[in-house]
């Protein structure tokens, strides 16, 4: 396709993805990717990131509708700019996981895939990252944050809206 | 940052180099890496799986099936293509080893990669990693484009007339992807549902073609299979239980953390010595010994040597490596409906004991949990399990079942405290189990 | 494959290696419960329903996609697999909406058998069931989701079969669904195959939802009315004030030549039947010049009176007759045997849409060279020359693509379109529109008339290599082009053909000799005898006019009368209602079309689904169609043309030999119940009699038919239990170096319109205004 004149992406996310169906035997291999990468440059799966996609890889907006759907890091409504996301699987819940996600909650004043008025943060609970050894913790905007206390969260999520100020 | 703790018993052999900066291919290098893939194009396909059935190295995805003997299953000839995939996908509760080995030693994953692309001949891999981790993959990208740029990676591989490809991947979370075939089916840009099999991966796989698949500290131990030799690695290990493995250790435990440990070290010692015992002098009343989907030891349990076999006949699984500690404190029945919880969400859907199953498991568990439960849920829930277990399409529907069954089993008498509009005995706060509806 | 031996329940049975332990123990009569299992799509494994026992495997295995091997040993039902299937069930009810009272499906519902088999009755699960609200997908479907098992039997079939791939599914685990492809409504074909493979009452049909209770009805299989393929189909019939009205098409039976289809058309395009226009009363044209209701004793007084009268002062020459597409081979034999005897003319035709005399010709001699519509399904290589199967024949294009699926037939595609079926083509040809003969020519061998290139290089080496081959050809050819054609078939080893005419019964108008030159069997006219000797009155030998020579004579005050059964030439032709304001004019029809708004007489006419006798389709399969519908006021051509007959005096046993046979009424005459019909039918089949009881019985015509054309002479009791058979073209008598104008003229009609048929379908109308995409003009679609 005519990328330089049809994309809605940024140039070099554009040419990355060029790049990305190359790489595979199959171009449809390049969808979850790309959808990830997209969302992360856009916020959401638009109704525009998805048509062109489906271009990309060329399959049918509904199958990439059927595919991202599938995918629970894939989304299409906007979140936060950082979006919090609590772990409460077990090896968090048995080192605080569920109090500090109420405590994120109060915090922020929004439920679980809630997002702040301002648009700053969204809240989400998720299932287990990999961080069972250093529970409990939270990956914000795929940075993880670990042996988190209530404190800790506070200082931490002062320091996001600190980074949204500028 | 994620790190590895240490302790006197521990024996870094897969962790060898972490904390070294070895993501930079020439500390890498310093410390003997890429060695080991120039001994394996010395040697030709058959001495590397000879000698990989020699090291007794068992599949650490969660199942342990023999990496030789699942190597030897590829056909030597093929009209298709053959792959490598290496399962980064570690999405298993309490399992957090497969980051380590990304982070502190990603050559490592590429050179077993490629090893076990001679062992087959195949002459591509993919690295698929899940997408929460996403600083991994950095590391991972830039670890490829080192190993491409000195001709460790592409064509005419160390100058061996052998080309060989690898990229990495990124999932977008989904834990049934870490099973093979679906994430064969995720890799094709599609939806994470299993495959039928037979045929298996080793014959038809990745894009029809046969392929590898093994999880990312089976392939990362290769090279160091190759750099002690297999006989040698087999030695550290017990019988039919070959080498070290990560285990990660969390909960109510001391000293949480990922400890390479000897495959067969007694899961007692893991936690009272290793791990320093339960905090705070509290009793231990469980331990979940491989993953969440493993059933769950009583204390009485636990003296047993941490490697597939035993494990099995205490009734459990060694699984993923991940043990969690539960002490005193803790609501089996929470326990039990926060593990369900996970499945239920990360059903995939496709068959109907595991959709509905976990669907309705953990309704009952959540209105049995906050005092609406009456005598035969109980046994519903046992009934339930009961019938997912061996008769879903792939495991999922087992390890949502198997723990269930044993939470049930070990501790109905905490089951039965929750009826009659009881409730939770522990107090705890009720009002986040909607939650993850 | 080698047969393997294996035990299943104790009983020996042996099948090819590799045969699915599903399909071995069916064949076996061992049924094993599957809801996602459905033969010949891709095998999912999902519903677990289908678990057995198999020695020495550790966990029970599913029977779908288990492959029987030698010594295997298998029990079905043990305790163990009823509970796993019976904790399968409860599960599934766990979130079902159990509705059945009022579900479409109910009584006919696989989830309800199964329950009902397994005993899954005590409701184990008290948590609220998850509810969504139903949705309207398309003017033809809903989706109910709470009843949805997820089999994913509509997706396979939409995609796999279809290759419309329409149906996804969205979400994971427990929220999974299945969802249209556009968001909140379907964007495909609207075939409604999603419906009629739907286990449960998920997906329900926009003509049929909420109308009645399955056991309410009376199933009749017929064949379809609309295009040339000739679709079985069961017909869902229910008495009213008035007569028998259908409320549902499907295809329960998947006996038929469609196997598992049926389009649009056969499914949902039957009610046109109970459309409000429907005339059921004669109209005779007053003095005042309008058309106004009389008996049908006065009708038929008074156009007998005058056709006689013409007959007599100006000759039969006077006549023209003009037939039907639609009407069934007795009532068309009938009509020409009617026109040629006793309104002594040759003025005999029909709107052509394939040459089928040439067809006939370029293969008289040659035995077994017409391909059956089944033969499709089980082809090598197949050629497709013109037409657009998938809007055309949607029949067709399924077996097509289904031999394609399931033994990777190769399909050759040259056409002028950009045809959906090359998605199925090993190789393809873009042709000018005008190139097909010499196309033909250049497979055939001579260079220079075609302009070649590298692709028709290829297309025709792989075309000369092929063992055996199946030609469909459309109406792009006629006349001498069918027998270069068939000639260069012919040359290859192993070549069938087929020509493809548009409606259900273009086939049998020609064969049964609606042609001015040709009798049935296209015997020419000019060589009647034996034809005479049959009926016992000596018949025109002079070819007469065909149809458009009728209308220009018309136009010139040339012909006196002209009697127009089930056709719609003003339209079609594009006649100018002056043309015939001198020709008295009788038009049989089931509506006031454009041609009968012209008449003098106008006869309420009986469709298909309302009579009984056979038809041919496009492939030379022969069928029976039952009665099924009814309406009070109407009568079958067949019974109309009798009384016009006997009214101008002719004597009906020698137009109708019946009599000959045993008593028994057919149910054929006004009055009897289409029930009754069906169990008459059953009853005589069962004793290997036929009625010919009264003049009205097609089957007395039948005995004619295959008395005077060979073709036509095959084994009846396949027929009568509601199965196909091939005729024997070969046997055709045609002279093959007659030099004919062909006159054909396509129908043009896509899988959304159907001649005037498709304009009196509300749902036909609702889908095409539903759908965004422009349709062909509205004349093209016009009978
Ligand atoms: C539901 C499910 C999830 C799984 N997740 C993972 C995973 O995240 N990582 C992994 O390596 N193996 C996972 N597995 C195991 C894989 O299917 C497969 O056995 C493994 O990758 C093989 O590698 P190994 O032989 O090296 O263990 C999972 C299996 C199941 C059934
Ligand atoms: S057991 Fe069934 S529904 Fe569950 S994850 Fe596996 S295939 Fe999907
Ligand atoms: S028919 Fe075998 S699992 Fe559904």
């Amino acid at each position: 396709m005519a990328t330089e004149t049809t994309t809605i992406f940024s140039p070099e996310l554009a040419a990355r993805f060029d790049k990305l169906v190359t790489q595979y035997p199959v171009r449809r291999s390049a969808l979850i990717p790309m959808l990830l990468y997209a969302q992360d440059e856009v916020g959401y799966l638009s109704p525009a990131v998805i048509a062109e996609v489906a271009v990309r890889v060329g399959i049918k907006e509904s199958d990439v509708l059927s595919v991202l759907s599938y995918y629970s890091l894939l989304r299409t409504k906007p979140a936060g700019k950082f979006n919090v996301q609590v772990c409460t699987n077990i090896c968090c819940m048995l080192r605080g996981g569920n109090e500090l996600f109420e405590h994120c909650k109060k915090r922020l004043g929004v439920g679980n895939k809630g997002v702040t008025p301002d648009g700053v943060f969204s809240l989400e609970e998720v299932e287990c990252i990999g961080a069972c050894s250093w529970a409990p913790a939270v990956q914000i905007n795929y940075d993880f944050h670990e042996n988190l206390t209530p404190e800790s969260m506070d200082s931490l999520l002062e320091d996001y809206r600190a980074k949204a100020g500028k | 940052m994620a790190f590895l703790t240490t302790h006197p018993d521990v024996v870094p052999l897969i962790s060898y180099r972490f904390g070294k900066g070895a993501t930079s291919i020439d500390k890498y290098l310093e410390l003997d890496g890429y060695k080991s893939v120039q001994k394996a194009i010395a040697m030709g396909p058959e001495a590397i799986i000879t000698e990989m059935k020699a090291s007794g190295l068992r599949g650490r995805g969660g199942a342990g099936f023999p990496t030789g003997l699942k190597w030897s299953f590829v056909p030597k000839q093929s009209a298709k293509p053959k792959y490598v995939l290496v399962n980064g996908d570690e999405s298993e509760p309490a399992t957090c080893k497969d980051r380590l080995i990304f982070e502190h030693d990603p050559h490592s994953v590429i050179e077993g990669t490629i090893i076990a692309g001679l062992a087959v001949g195949a002459k591509m891999g993919f690295i698929y990693l899940r997408g929460e981790y996403r600083y991994l993959l950095k590391i991972m990208e830039k670890a490829i484009d080192e190993a491409y740029a000195k001709g460790f990676l592409g064509k005419n591989i160390f100058g061996s007339g052998i080309d060989f490809e690898a990229i990495s991947h990124t999932g977008a979370g989904a834990y049934e992807v870490g099973e093979e075939s679906a994430l064969m089916e995720s890799l094709e840009g599609k939806r994470g549902i299993p495959r039928i099999r037979p045929p298996f991966p080793a014959v038809v796989g990745l894009y029809g073609g046969p392929t590898i698949i093994n999880n990312a500290e089976t392939l990362a131990t290769v090279p160091h299979i190759f750099r002690i030799g297999g006989a040698e690695y087999a030695k550290l290990g017990t019988e039919r239980n070959g080498g070290t493995r990560l285990f990660c250790l969390s909960g109510h435990i001391e000293k949480p953390g990922v400890y390479e440990l000897p495959m067969g070290y007694n899961l007692k010692k893991m936690i009272y010595d290793v791990g320093g015992g339960i905090p705070g002098g509290k009793k231990l009343k469980a331990v979940v010994p491989g993953g969440s989907s493993t059933p769950v030891l009583l204390p009485e349990e636990i003296d047993i040597g941490m490697d597939f076999d035993q494990v099995g006949k205490a009734g459990s699984m060694l699984g993923s490596g991940g043990v969690v500690m539960l002490d005193e404190t803790v609501c089996m029945v929470e326990f039990a409906l926060r593990t369900m919880k996970f499945y239920q969400h990360e059903s995939c859907g496709w068959c109907i004991p595991c959709r509905e199953g976990t669907d309705w498991l953990k309704k009952s568990l959540t209105r049995l949990h906050a005092g609406g439960g009456v005598d035969k849920d109980i046994d519903n829930i046992k009934y339930l399990a009961e019938n997912m277990l061996g008769r879903t399409f792939c495991p999922l529907g087992d390890a949502a079942a198997m723990p269930t069954i044993a939470f049930v089993q070990k501790f109905r008498k905490e089951f039965e405290d929750h009826l009659d509009g009881k409730g939770c005995p522990y107090h705890h706060s009720l009002e986040h189990e909607a939650v993850l509806a | 494959m080698a047969d393997v031996t294996f035990t299943v329940d104790g009983k020996k049975l042996t099948a090819p290696a590799g045969t699915l332990l599903i399909d071995a123990c069916r064949a076996a009569g061992i049924e094993i419960p599957a809801f996602c299992y459905y033969p010949g799509l891709s095998l999912q494994a999902a519903c677990r329903m289908c678990v057995v026992r198999v020695e020495k495997m550790p966990k029970l295995q599913t029977a779908c996609t288990t492959a029987v091997t030698e010594g295997m040993v298998v029990s079905t039902e043990t305790d163990e697999t009823k509970q796993a299937r019976k904790a399968t069930i409860e599960l599934l009810l766990g979130n079902h909406p159990l509705d059945c009272p009022v579900c479409d499906a109910g009584g006919e519902c696989e989830l309800q058998d199964m329950t009902f088999k397994y005993g899954a009755h005590e409701s184990k699960y008290v948590e609220t069931k998850q509810h969504r609200e139903e949705q309207k997908w398309s003017p033809v479907v809903y989706f109910d989701r709470p009843r949805c098992i997820l089999c994913y039997r509509c997706v396979r079939v939409c995609g796999e079969g279809m290759d419309v791939w329409a149906l996804g599914v969205e979400n994971r685990g427990v929220t999974s669904v299945i969802a249209p492809n556009e968001k909140d409504h379907l964007d495909c074909e609207e075939c409604g195959m999603c419906i009629d493979i739907c286990p449960v009452g998920a997906l329900t049909s926009g003509t049929y939802r909420y109308k009645t209770r399955p056991w309410e009805m009376n199933h009749v299989g017929t064949v379809c009315t609309h295009c040339g393929d000739g679709c079985k189909t069961t017909l869902g019939v229910r008495p009213t004030d008035d007569g028998v009205e259908i409320i549902r098409g499907d295809n329960r039976d998947k006996s038929g030549i469609n196997g598992d289809f049926l389009c649009i058309k056969g499914r949902y395009a039957f009610d046109f039947a109970n459309h409000k226009d429907r005339l059921t009363k004669p109209l005779i044209r007053q003095a005042d010049g309008k058309l106004a209701p009389v008996s049908w004793e006065q009708a038929l007084d008074f156009a007998a009176k005058k056709l006689g009268e013409i007959r007599d002062s100006r000759g039969g020459n006077a006549i023209g007759v003009i037939g039907s597409n639609r009407t069934t081979n007795e009532e068309t034999y009938l009509l020409q045997k009617f026109a040629r005897t006793i309104l002594r003319t040759n003025n005999v035709d029909h709107h052509r849409t394939a040459d089928y005399a040439a067809f006939a010709a370029a293969l008289k001699g040659h035995a077994g060279r017409e391909a059956s519509l089944r033969d499709f399904l089980s082809a090598r290589a197949i050629l497709l020359l013109g037409n657009d199967p998938t809007n055309q024949h949607p029949a067709l294009a399924w077996q097509v693509r289904t031999n394609v699926r399931h033994n990777r037939a190769r399909i050759y595609v040259a056409n002028h379109a950009e045809v959906k079926l090359r998605r199925q083509a090993k190789a393809a040809v873009d042709l000018p529109a005008d190139a097909y003969a010499s196309f033909v020519e250049y497979l055939a061998g001579k260079d220079g008339g075609f302009e070649a290139n590298d692709t028709s290089a290829a297309f025709r080496d792989a075309i000369r290599q092929e063992e055996s081959l199946l030609v469909a050809f459309g109406s792009e050819f006629r006349g001498r082009d069918i027998l270069v054609l068939v000639d260069f078939g012919l040359s290859l080893p192993n070549t069938k053909f087929a020509c493809l005419g548009d409606y259900a019964n273009s086939r049998g108008a020609a064969d049964m000799g609606l042609l001015p030159d040709l009798l049935p069997g296209y015997v020419p006219v000019t060589a009647a005898a034996h034809f005479a000797e049959e009926y016992g009155s000596a018949l025109p030998t002079q070819p007469g006019l065909d149809l458009v020579q009728m209308l220009d004579a018309a136009g010139r005050g040339d012909l006196s009368a002209l009697y127009v059964v089930g056709s719609n030439p003003a339209t079609r032709y594009g006649i100018d209602p002056s043309a015939l304001k001198n020709t008295f004019l009788i038009v049989q029809d089931m509506f006031l079309t454009e041609t009968a708004a012209l008449a003098d007489v106008v006869f309420p006419a009986a469709n298909l689904y309302e009579k009984t006798g056979t038809v041919t389709n496009t492939y030379g399969d022969l069928q029976l169609v039952k009665k099924a519908a009814d309406k009070s006021g109407v009568r079958t051509d067949f019974e109309i043309i009798v009384r016009l007959a006997d009214k101008l005096g002719a004597d009906p046993k020698q137009l109708v030999p019946f009599g000959k046979g045993v008593r028994a009424d057919f149910g054929q005459t006004r009055g009897a119940q289409s029930g009754e019909a069906d169990r008459h039918a059953v009853w005589l089949a069962a004793n290997h009699l036929e009625p010919k009881l009264s003049p009205f019985d097609p089957f007395a015509i039948l005995d004619e038919i295959q008395r005077l054309v060979p073709a036509y002479d095959v084994p009846r009791l396949n027929l009568l239990t509601g199965n196909d058979e091939h005729l024997k073209s070969e046997l055709v008598q045609i002279d093959a170096s007659a030099d004919r104008r062909d006159l054909v003229l396509p129908s043009n009609d896509l899988l959304y319109t159907s001649g005037t048929l498709g304009r009196y379908s509300a749902k036909l109308t609702e889908v095409v205004e539903s759908h965004t995409i422009l349709m062909k003009p509205a004349e093209a679609a016009a009978d």
